[in-house]
């Protein structure tokens, strides 16, 4: 732990600390705009430049220098604030003074900087610098004259995506930033970049002129695009949301966000179901809610009610869901729309018990039926620091692309039952081992299996639990935790031929299988549930209403309301609490506040934030794998949920990233 | 007291004999290459500091100090590596040039001893690429000494195993930076590196590294046949030994020659170039040490011994002893304007104030050509040139400062009067 002196106050750093974040333990402010805590260090902006004794009579960049035992740092000698003032000056040189028009102004590290360290004049008279644009895909919009060659986005496609597509032509004053060849950047976390530019030069396209900074209503959300419940900031004007950014959570998402849950929210204005529908005829008309929760009332269900919950709800939904069916006398609630049917009697079988952030951690790992570069983008991202840090990764299932070393053992899931040498002897060698179960392996039944191995190779040992089940539903710990399974899955429901089908938002099941049914759907996009309904409640999507959210690591979050549902729709609960009122029966609660009392008190981790506790994991039986992954369940990762299908954005990504649809705007 | 033919270490630097080996050793290299190393790296290296040898690519880096530093054993299993800087740039340079294309078995040679007295797996000697005849020598050399069992495995039947590659260049100058160097090697964008870790720490594949300028190797089988004590014999103290200088511009005989260290400039014109052009009164400046040192003005030139030390004492350097002579018909504004140029072409664009810095310079400095300048300029251009020096990471910000600052400092009064007679013609 050396000591060092910062402006006159002597402070202990943590070894291995650089002088920039010695600086900032003792609390002062270092400006910077290459250096950025997840990244590489670089160390070529020079912005950082302090003071550092002993050392050559020149200012040292902070940020690339180790701070050690007895230096003396100054950030705001008469040098330092020189240094400053003459790089800021040849920042601002060649950069164009198109603050007006550029997005990023308002959140601008340039802008800031200039403000706070600048000189407020300029003495360069020659003719500034102009870059030709470049093609970087439909999601990110550049302006490349704007560019300070600060290499951020270079460096996180390179270290953390994993996708080696930017990089830098030429040299000196004609150096430029670009992807190869102009591709479009083409993986799930590309458009992080444009949070991780300092300037102008990567902005967000579909966001392109909509909004000024200070125009926005922050709001605190969880994202429902995925089971990783990542940590987002919707930014909403008047009803609309019009961008959605990733917050810091190191713990969840650090502080990236997939293309998908930051770009589908443009799906959030487009096929609303802004008012009832009834279907009249076979065809479905618009109608009043007097008419609708009459034609409710009209299908008298008696105690013949199921409800399947989609991927998108929180708890608070699918609770007031249950109150309704349990006042009618059912039980019969499932959110594992795809026909699932896996053991949930013990939760801590199908949790991510070794944390997202644990799992980095791990040095021997075991994939069964997972695409998690698809299925969970961001945990891809850890897993690849996983293996950068040496730990080998084994996939059963079809071949997809990781973006770190991995050893496919094929797809045919007998191979758990006896592991090639390779991955027995990591596994078996490893300190901490660990083991991901996916939904295609869930949905073959490798569970038990999965159990059994992490038996064998001892993956719950002393601080660690290296057993895991990725899930991709945002709903679906909450949903098991609030009892939205049986024990046949999905097909227990169909049997039971109910009267009632409610749909919360389910538009992944096959309601073929429920043509006795009346089914009403009580959800916000006009997809395949809707198409099925005989009945269409509108209902609230995630940034609409309040909500409790638990992520596949068990992890209880709580996200705000940003904006109002549009038209006629309502709140998901109050639907709910009419359709008793309709039905006559009552389920114990008149106000939101009423019903998330009565959920804690039924489920008490759900009214506590962080994660669940679902106790040890069972005992593992004598299952054999047996069955072949033909292919993992997300098909079009643009494309997974409703609102994502509604997207233009997302839609195009699609056809322009996964279907090489050409759509590339010709650079001048 | 100029120097001896006979304690010349370049014999054969005019390529008056051929190159190859048969020649070679006829000049007495590879003579008993093996003897040398059974006196052990210590001892070699020992031999090299009692030498004074001072690194020859610019920065003059006691070179035995330098291989010292070099880890002397691995402890997890990580191969030392020298690489040798044949990436020779520098506009005024062209020693390293005549060494490779006349005499390159004093290079390879200087590699296997140097590379075994650090330690060292390998050399990779990184050859500018429009060298393309020197390049196809030192290939040609490199397989002779293979061929010969002087290098490769158990050289010179020495018991130790040392490979020599040679990699081209694509022809960028940063490239001769160290670190940009090694980056290059690994096939990277020529970029220098930060410091810290340095090279010796962790540098070509993130192996101990040394980067030795070619002059700097070639010369040490000779110091050690002949002895610290013979080398050590020519120049003053703390700049000792022989050296290439590369005398270009207004002399009556541009040459490369070896002389000793510290000889005065009035000596090394006077006597291996037939003088200035036009008499000792027609010179206006000298750049002593290639195109990144200030120029220094004829007056405090003429006497200054040619050594580290001396050319400091200037307010210059000897950098790789470039000695570029310009006599008094030399638009001496445009001269720098075109050096500023070359920084500005050559900048690798990674870190702010070289790569803005050097574009603003040079537009400035075009201005100061021809005068289209306001006299406030040139105290802006001045304070420019200081906002880049020391403020970037490798030395090519300094080097692009220092010219400028040296025209500033000793041609003020040219540059205003230029800024004068623009005014006065435009008012005509």
């Amino acid at each position: 732990m050396p000591k060092v002196t910062v402006d006159g106050l002597e402070i202990e750093v943590p070894a291995g600390a650089t002088v920039l974040q010695a600086c900032e333990l003792a609390g002062k402010e270092i400006p910077r705009f290459c250096y950025h805590e997840r990244l590489s260090i670089a160390g070529n902006c020079r912005m950082c430049l302090v003071e550092v004794a002993p050392g050559p009579p020149k200012p040292q960049a902070s940020c690339a220098l180790p701070a050690a035992e007895g230096q003396v740092i100054k950030t705001d000698s008469p040098m330092v604030k020189k240094a400053r003032e003459g790089v800021m000056e040849f920042l601002l040189i060649n950069h164009p003074l198109d603050c007006p028009i550029c997005d990023q102004g308002g959140e601008c590290d340039l802008q800031d900087q200039s403000v706070a360290y600048g000189r407020g004049h300029s003495r360069y008279h020659e003719p500034k610098r102009a870059v030709t644009e470049k093609y970087m895909g439909p999601l990110i919009k550049t302006v490349m004259t704007r560019c300070i060659q600060c290499t951020r986005c270079v460096r996180f496609s390179e270290e953390i995506a994993g996708a080696d597509e930017i990089g830098a032509l030429y040299r000196g004053e004609a150096m430029q930033i670009t992807t190869y060849l102009e591709k479009a950047s083409a993986h799930e976390l590309s458009a992080n970049v444009i949070d991780l530019c300092p300037v102008g030069a990567l902005t967000s396209r579909p966001y392109a002129f909509e909004a000024r900074p200070w125009e926005l209503k922050k709001t605190l959300g969880v994202d429902v695009s995925d089971a990783l419940g990542s940590n987002i900031r919707i930014d909403s004007r008047g009803r609309e949301v019009l961008r959605v950014l990733p917050r810091v959570n190191d713990d969840v998402n650090e502080e990236w966000l997939s293309d998908k849950a930051r770009f589908q929210v443009d799906g959030l204005t487009r096929r609303r179901l802004d008012k009832p529908w009834l279907r009249r005829d076979g065809k479905l008309e618009a109608a009043t809610w007097e008419e609708a929760l009459a034609a409710v009332a009209k299908v008298n269900p008696g105690n013949s009610v199921a409800v399947v919950a989609g991927d998108l709800l929180d708890c608070e939904t699918m609770f007031a869901a249950k109150k309704l069916a349990g006042a009618l006398g059912s039980s019969l609630l499932e959110g594992r729309q795809t026909g699932l049917a896996y053991d949930c009697t013990n939760l801590a079988a199908v949790n991510f018990n070794s944390g997202l952030a644990g799992i980095e951690e791990t040095d021997a790992l075991l994939i069964v039926g997972s695409h998690v570069r698809w299925e969970a983008a961001v945990l891809n991202a850890r897993l690849r620091k996983a293996a950068k840090r040496g730990a080998k990764v084994f996939v059963v299932g079809p071949e997809w692309d990781a973006t770190y070393p991995v050893t496919f053992l094929g797809n045919d899931l007998s191979v758990l039952n006896k592991l090639p040498k390779d991955a027995d002897a990591a596994l078996k060698g490893a300190e901490r081992p660990a083991l991901i179960i996916g939904g295609a392996g869930l949905a073959k039944g490798a569970l038990g299996a999965c159990l059994a191995l992490s038996e064998k190779y001892g993956m719950v040992r002393e601080g660690w639990n290296g057993f895991n089940a990725l899930h991709f539903s945002a709903s679906r710990m909450g949903g098991l935790m609030l009892g939205y399974f049986q024990a046949g899955g999905i097909a227990d429901l169909v049997d039971a031929k109910p009267k009632m089908l409610i749909s919360l938002g389910a538009d992944e099941v096959d309601y073929t299988r429920f043509a006795g049914s009346m089914i009403v759907y009580i959800g916000h996009h006009g997809d395949k549930g809707a198409h099925a309904a005989d009945i269409i409640l509108p209902a609230a999507a995630f940034t609409e209403k309040a909500g409790t959210y638990v992520n596949t690591e068990g992890r209880v979050q709580r996200g705000d309301k940003a904006v109002f549902a549009p038209g006629d729709a309502r709140e998901d609960w109050t639907i709910l609490r009419a359709m008793a009122d309709a039905l006559g029966v009552s389920v114990g609660f008149d106000s939101f506040d009423e019903l998330r009392d009565a959920m804690v008190a039924e489920v008490p981790a759900l009214g506590r934030e962080g994660l669940a506790d679902y106790g040890a994991l069972p005992k593992a039986g004598k299952a054999k794998a047996e069955g072949v992954i033909e292919a993992y369940p997300v098909k079009d990762f643009y494309l997974t949920n409703p609102i994502a299908r509604a997207s233009e954005t997302m839609q195009r990504c699609s056809a322009e990233l996964l279907h090489g649809e050409d759509f590339a705007e010709a650079a001048e | 007291m100029s120097l001896a033919d006979k304690d010349r270490i370049f014999t054969n630097l005019y390529g008056y004999q051929p190159w190859n080996l048969k020649a070679a050793q006829a000049r007495g290299d590879w003579d008993q290459t093996k003897k040398l190393l059974e006196r052990g790296p210590d001892a070699i290296i020992e031999e090299i500091k009692a030498s004074g040898l001072r690194g020859r690519g610019g920065a003059g880096f006691p070179t035995g100090l330098k291989w010292s530093f070099m880890p002397k054993e691995s402890k997890d299993g990580r191969p030392s590596f020298l690489v040798i800087n044949a990436d020779e740039s520098e506009p005024g340079s062209c020693k390293d040039r005549e060494i490779i294309r006349h005499d390159p078995h004093k290079l390879i040679e200087g590699a296997l001893v140097a590379g075994f007295a650090m330690r060292a797996r390998a050399a990779y000697i990184y050859i500018r690429g429009e060298y393309i005849r020197e390049a196809e020598t030192l290939f040609a050399a490199v397989q002779e000494a293979y061929d010969a069992g002087l290098i490769g495995k158990n050289a010179c039947k020495s018991g130790y195993d040392f490979d020599v590659f040679v990699h081209r260049g694509a022809g960028a100058y940063i490239c001769g930076e160290e670190t940009a160097m090694i980056e290059s090697i690994e096939g990277k964008k020529g970029q220098p590196r930060l410091k810290p870790p340095f090279p010796a720490g962790a540098g070509l594949y993130g192996c101990p590294t040394t980067v030795n300028n070619v002059e700097s190797i070639a010369v040490a089988p000779t110091i050690l046949r002949r002895s610290a004590a013979w080398f050590s014999s020519f120049g003053r103290e703390n700049n000792k030994g022989t050296k290439l200088f590369q005398i270009s511009g207004h002399v009556e005989k541009p040459c490369v020659v070896e002389e000793a260290m510290s000889i005065p400039f009035s000596e090394l014109i006077e006597k291996h170039c037939g003088g200035i052009r036009g008499g000792k009164d027609n010179l206006l400046a000298v750049i002593p040490g290639g195109s990144s040192v200030p120029l220094v003005p004829a007056a405090e030139i003429w006497d200054a011994p040619m050594d580290f030390d001396g050319l400091r004492a200037v307010g210059s350097g000897l950098g790789t002893a470039a000695v570029i002579v310009m006599d008094k018909s030399t638009d001496i504004v445009r001269a720098i304007s075109r050096l500023s140029y070359f920084y500005k072409h050559e900048s690798c664009g990674q870190c702010t104030p070289c790569r803005e810095g050097t574009g603003w310079m040079w537009r400035v400095m075009e201005r100061l050509r021809t005068g289209d300048a306001d006299v406030s300029e040139i105290d802006m251009l001045w304070d420019v040139t200081k906002q880049v020096e020391g403020h970037t990471i490798c030395a090519l910000g300094d080097a692009a400062a220092w010219p400028i600052q040296g025209l500033i400092r000793h041609f003020r009064p040219e540059i205003e009067r230029r800024i004068a007679d623009n005014v006065r013609e435009a008012a005509e």
